[in-house]
């Protein structure tokens, strides 16, 4: 069973490393725990993964498995298993073939494979199709062989997936990932899940790892990643919509935006010239007031169902606020009142602290 | 989905093409049928045969039938060797060809030269290269102490004459198969490699059964042309020694033009036609069925 520990990571796929497709990271993941890296297309994460799985040997940094380098390890000497983007499966073979091969080409006795396997099979509700051809069965059903083949070895410490959802039907998705939490419970093994979903992400993960660039940008609980974004990337990336984020001066307690003052919760000290000063507050602790904070001009009430989202002006800045139930608006000027504990201060996308008043 | 307007006038759109058909195809086809089901005296006098030339050229017993059957079965040795070594060598080739870098462009038209040398320049090639006394592989053969003249050893020509259409085809299979090899995702090679798979593993359970849709067309385009051989044993042995490497191709000029039997040579030519199309059907049949078995 591991503990994965990440000693200054990083990787550069030029020569003269002249440009990071990962940036130096120092992070430790532990045993039983789930983790998803999240970020858009080219943010680094699939580099990550491959280095876990030694697929992508790192340009600097030392990886360890367990406290034992593995850095330069070849994938089939490491104790990981990975699942693709696209379903692999042997399509000569049946699926119990599929599930024996990792097995078979470690010199496993045959009575041993025959019982590891259905036990696998089992778990992933797999039995009924065990002599099947793999290759007449579903995208779902192969992404669970692929699965398969990595759960069923004994020793696996890790189950790395690179967005194993992508081609899954959108109805059978739930589904699979559903199998996916049980077959966690039921393991305790280590799984790094990599999407650019963030519902995924958030639904799947103990913890979050969100990255951009090549870089992390916080890793926490999707409820942390929710209430406290690090980083203004973290607070519209995740949330829908996304964090509100207002160009401010601020000054001690108090934030300038526009013509307006805002009373802030905590004092802050006056950030470096010349740089990018943000106030960060998600639309969920931001209600539709008649007085209220700060004055906006609203453009547009969306009714969403199981609740109401407001689109507002505030000065030259657009940001959403959520309409209390029974609220109406009359004319198109209202208040907005922010959740004090969730207004948040960025100075160039990180959060500062503030000293409490 | 659209609903697709049906409109039988669609069909004059095809007409184009059978006329095309018709002109290159069937009606020197036709004269071909023509010959052989009538005889003539000369004069252009031609009376009505019936299957009569089809009953000698079938009838091993006849001077015409036996000289059909051992030109069929060289044929069917020629294809079955040629195959046998190109295809496998072709697949191993193509195994070892870089997968991407500045080598693959000089690699893949190095492969290919040989393609586009005509079946002729081709002969000409071998028929000075593997002569015994001045041709550069012929001598080097001899001086090891191996006896070799390919004009009067039936095995010797046999060999030269697979060597040259292995030398002339094989890249044929070869850039087939590197495509197919191309056309296989990584993550495919990345999950063998998780799962501890061998190198032969690799081959056996990922490239080959990826492979086996462009094998299928290597097989029935190197077996339609192997089975169809003319210029290599007209230039280099021209039939010989004796009638060691006289392929049906051969023979049927032989009849047709050297002889002037036209009768023979039509009915001859009509089974070596329908033996090609015959033999690709199974060839085609067996391997897709195979594969659609085995889905099921």
């Amino acid at each position: 069973m591991a503990r994965i520990t990440l000693d200054g990571i990083a990787h550069s796929y030029d020569q003269d490393r002249s440009s990071y497709a990962l940036k130096p990271i120092d992070h430790e993941w532990s045993q039983g725990r789930s983790y998803a890296l999240l970020g858009p297309s080219g943010c680094g994460k699939t580099t990550l993964l491959n280095i876990i799985s030694g697929l992508v040997i790192p340009s600097q940094g030392r990886l360890l498995f367990d406290g034992r380098d593995v850095t330069h390890l070849a994938p089939e000497q490491r104790n990981i298993a990975q699942v693709f983007q696209f379903p692999v499966v042997y399509d000569t073979m049946t699926v119990a073939e599929n599930l024996a091969f990792p097995l078979k080409n470690r010199g496993l006795g045959r009575a041993a494979i025959r019982t590891r396997v259905s036990e696998i099979a089992d778990l992933l509700g797999l039995t009924g199709d065990l002599n099947r051809r793999a290759r007449g069965l579903t995208a779902d059903a192969k992404q669970k062989i692929s699965l398969g083949r990595g759960l069923v070895r004994s020793d696996v410490a890790a189950v790395l997936f690179d967005e194993p959802l992508t081609v899954i039907d959108p109805s059978l998705k739930w589904e699979l990932r559903s199998k996916l939490k049980a077959v966690h419970r039921a393991l305790d093994v280590l799984m790094i899940y990599v999407t650019h979903d963030q519902v995924e992400a958030l639904t799947f993960a103990d913890e979050v790892v969100v990255m951009k660039d090549g870089r992390i940008l916080q890793i926490a609980t999707p409820t942390q990643l929710f209430e406290q974004p690090e980083h203004t990337f973290v607070g519209y990336f995740i949330g829908s919509p996304g964090m509100n984020l207002v160009e401010a001066e601020v000054d001690g307690a108090e934030a300038r935006i526009g013509e307006q003052t805002l009373r802030l919760p905590a004092r802050y000290g006056k950030p470096p010239s010349g740089s990018s000063v943000r106030l960060g507050f998600r639309p969920d602790y931001t209600t539709l007031v008649s007085g209220g904070d700060l004055r906006v001009r609203v453009q547009k009430i969306e009714d969403l169902g199981r609740r109401r989202i407001a689109r507002v002006s505030l000065g030259a800045q657009d940001i959403f606020a959520i309409v209390p139930h029974g609220r109406s608006i009359e004319g198109d000027t209202a208040g907005i009142a922010i959740k004090p504990e969730r207004l948040f201060v960025y100075v160039n996308d990180e959060r500062v602290a503030g000293e409490p008043l | 989905m659209i609903e697709k307007p049906i409109n039988n006038r669609a069909w004059l759109l095809v007409l184009p093409v059978l006329a095309f058909v018709l002109f290159s195809a069937l009606l020197p086809m036709m004269t071909v049928v023509n010959y052989s089901l009538q005889d003539s005296m000369g004069a252009n006098n031609f009376f009505w045969n019936g299957d009569a030339w089809f009953r000698d050229v079938l009838n091993p017993s006849t001077d015409i039938g036996a000289r059909f059957f051992d030109a069929l079965i060289r044929n069917l040795s020629f294809s079955f060797a040629a195959l046998l070594i190109e295809v496998p060598l072709g697949i191993a080739i193509a195994l070892c060809l870089p997968r991407s870098g500045w080598a693959v462009g000089p690699c893949l038209v190095l492969i290919a030269l040989p393609m586009l040398i005509p079946w002729n320049v081709v002969g000409t090639i071998w028929q000075i290269f593997a002569r015994a006394d001045i041709g550069l592989f012929g001598a080097a053969i001899n001086g090891l102490g191996i006896p070799y003249n390919d004009t009067q050893d039936p095995v010797a020509a046999w060999i030269t004459i697979v060597i040259i259409d292995v030398w002339h085809w094989t890249p044929l299979v070869i850039l087939l198969s590197y495509a197919g090899l191309r056309a296989i995702p990584d993550a495919f090679y990345q999950a063998a490699r998780i799962d501890a798979a061998s190198r032969w593993a690799v081959f056996v359970n990922i490239e080959l059964p990826k492979l086996q849709k462009v094998l299928v067309i290597a097989v029935l385009l190197r077996f339609m042309q192997t089975f169809m051989i003319y210029t290599e044993p007209f230039v280099v042995t021209g039939g010989g020694p004796g009638s060691a490497t006289t392929f049906l191709s051969i023979d049927l000029v032989k009849i047709a033009l050297g002889q002037v039997d036209l009768g023979n040579a039509a009915a001859m030519s009509l089974i070596y036609n329908l033996i090609t199309i015959t033999l690709c059907w199974i060839f085609y049949t067996i391997m897709t069925q195979l594969d659609r078995r085995r889905d099921a």
